[in-house]
């Protein structure tokens, strides 16, 4: 155990510099390569856990009646009982933010609503949708938002991390994190 | 015979006249002379000696926090509180522990034998894990509270448990994260970890290598029993110090990454102001007075132990201090036990009221310096104007004052 010790300590200063490791309890296995497909579903902002398929907003229109999502976020995703999916109307502002707490606006990374309507709905049958369906879901609210403006623009894992969202730079990344530090520099509290 | 054989003999007598239509009377007259017992004795019963059950006069619960319902109409759990003024020790019960989901969220109903973590991603070795592969790598037992980004205190709560009541404290049991990693084999350039649950919506949070290899936790194990559902059951990740988003929950996957990976999880943090998404990461230093606290009274002047809780995300809890006078004077409290790293600490203050109103307030120091604020401190701090409310950015500590009138009765006394 002594060994494992000063490990550790080792790891950490030399910042995860890589070195081929080898196990030292031996414990657990590897897993499949389809047990990882079946669970990959993060999606980066590159896009690298993008499936194929494709799907555009023309389809989306169609879709989003069909599974249900109007029932929930209204006919025209305003005005349901689950969080409004198009930006508030304020008029042309150079600041997205204004156009108010919705994903498809707001997210810097259009990846960021693939991924969650892809993971997280409908609600009740998560997981359900296909790839297809979640690309052209994805195009129709973007085509909504007035993100994209062709509704037969063709979404896939090559041009949906290209899609340039209005917040794509509009937003503050987390500090750096290391153990001890002051929550804020300068700030006292 | 002496007087007192005389009286009991009287006494027989009457009794024996007034036999059976005066039994209660009887009975409750002979109580009122004593201290009372208890109400009865409760036979033994197989459930009960298989698993206990506190008082039938013990109402202690939880309550939805933040105006959502849980469940809501769906079935749906979101943010639950727990009753911090009906507790005294640091350790909140894992049946009240607070509980907060991503969206709203079923519980997953989790058989532990069927469960797997998996390990991938950035590494030289993916891994799956069963629970007692998990169970048999080294494990570490720390006490550390987990806190919702949307514990805020606001005018409207009456109660400690409305401003503070999402937030609680357990004893955990588990594997660190470094542990595991060091096993896979993290590769170069891999500076963040996605851990993800089980639950429908597959809550997914992106933490910072650092942290992931410094004192991450995977628990199994919450206050000497295996972590409850509503918790995480069978596993879930603590990020100690972090907000509670981070602390996933039945966790079934990390995978080693290169960036953040904006997860729905962290769009909810998202903000256009670096210093708020600086301080809706690491909790800060905070304290709150929970004996006595908003909606108790006190019975009148005299001797209280002014105690509750105190606890940061950057470390130990170096000092905690009370004022009486609204923040005039400051006394040390005292710590009872030994302060942990992001764990609740207790401390308590000896305090004599005289009756008349007053002002009770707390402030916590950390072991790398953060000083808890007042609202106007903060407000100063960031130049806001006086004429509006102090708007705390990110996740916020401020000083929670308690009013008391004359009567014994104690308020919020927010600005």
């Amino acid at each position: 155990m002594r060994l494992l010790k000063y490990l550790l300590p080792g790891v950490m200063l030399l910042g995860f510099v890589a070195q081929a490791q080898s196990p030292t309890y031996g414990v657990g296995r590897a897993p499949t390569a389809a047990e990882i497909e079946a669970w990959d579903i993060a999606i980066a902002p590159t896009g690298e856990e993008l499936p194929d398929g494709s799907g555009t907003a023309d389809l989306g229109a169609q879709l989003f009646l069909e599974k249900g999502c109007a029932g929930c976020h209204g006919t025209n995703g305003t005005n349901g009982i689950a969080p409004r999916l198009v930006k508030n109307d304020v008029g042309e502002v150079d600041n997205a933010w204004r156009y108010g707490r919705v994903l498809p606006i707001r997210s810097p990374y259009a990846t960021t609503v693939w991924d969650y309507i892809n993971r997280g709905m409908p609600l009740g049958a998560e997981g359900s949708l296909l790839a297809d369906e979640v690309y052209s879901l994805t195009a129709y609210l973007l085509y909504l938002n007035d993100v994209i403006t062709d509704d037969q623009l063709v979404l896939d894992q090559n041009s949906l991390p290209k899609i340039q969202m209005p917040n794509r730079d509009n937003w503050a990344q987390v500090p750096d994190w290391f153990p001890g530090q002051p929550r804020l520099e300068g700030y006292p509290y | 015979m002496g007087p007192k054989k005389q009286n009991r003999r009287e006494f027989l007598k009457q009794g024996a006249a007034i036999a059976s239509g005066a039994a209660v009377g009887a009975a409750s007259q002979s109580a009122s002379a004593q201290l009372p017992g208890p109400e009865g004795f409760l036979q033994g019963r197989d459930d009960i000696v298989a698993y206990g059950q506190r008082s039938r006069f013990i109402e202690s619960k939880r309550i939805p926090h933040g105006g959502r319902h849980s469940p809501d109409t769906f079935g749906l759990d979101f943010h639950i509180a727990t009753p911090l003024q009906d507790q005294h020790g640091v350790i909140t019960p894992s049946s009240l522990f607070y509980m907060g989901t991503t969206r709203g969220s079923y519980i997953p109903d989790i058989d532990p034998e069927k469960h797997r973590l998996m390990i991938h991603g950035l590494v030289d070795n993916p891994l799956v894990f069963t629970m007692e592969e998990l169970k048999r790598l080294p494990s570490v037992t720390r006490m550390h509270f987990v806190e919702c980004a949307g514990n805020r205190s606001n005018r409207r709560h009456t109660t400690v448990q409305e401003t503070h009541g999402m937030t609680s404290n357990a004893e955990w049991t588990g594997v660190l994260l470094s542990t595991l990693l060091k096993e896979a084999g993290v590769k170069e350039g891999a500076d963040w970890i996605v851990a993800e649950g089980v639950e429908e919506v597959k809550g997914a949070s992106s933490i910072p290598m650092t942290k992931a290899m410094d004192d991450t936790l995977l628990a199994y194990s919450m206050n000497g029993e295996p972590v409850r559902p509503q918790q995480g059951f069978p596993l879930r990740m603590l990020a100690p110090g972090f907000e509670g988003i981070f602390n996933v929950k039945w966790l079934r996957r990390i995978k080693v990454v290169d960036q953040y990976y904006m997860t729905y999880n962290d769009y909810g943090h998202l903000t256009q102001d670096p210093a708020t998404a600086a301080l809706g990461y690491q909790i800060g230093p905070k304290s709150v007075i929970v004996h006595p606290s908003g909606g108790q009274t006190l019975p009148g002047a005299g001797y209280y132990q002014v105690s509750g809780l105190a606890w940061s995300g950057g470390g130990k809890v170096a000092r905690v201090e009370v004022t009486t006078d609204g923040g005039e004077t400051w006394f040390d409290a005292e710590i009872r036990g030994e302060p942990q790293a992001m764990a609740h600490t207790l401390f308590a203050f000896e305090w004599e009221w005289d009756g008349s109103p007053c002002e009770l307030q707390s402030r916590c120091i950390d072991e790398i310096g953060q000083v808890q604020p007042s609202r106007a401190e903060v407000a100063e701090f960031w130049n806001q104007p006086a004429d509006q409310p102090p708007r705390v950015r990110g996740q916020d500590n401020s000083i929670q004052p308690w009013r008391i009138e004359s009567d014994g009765s104690i308020h919020n006394a927010i600005a």
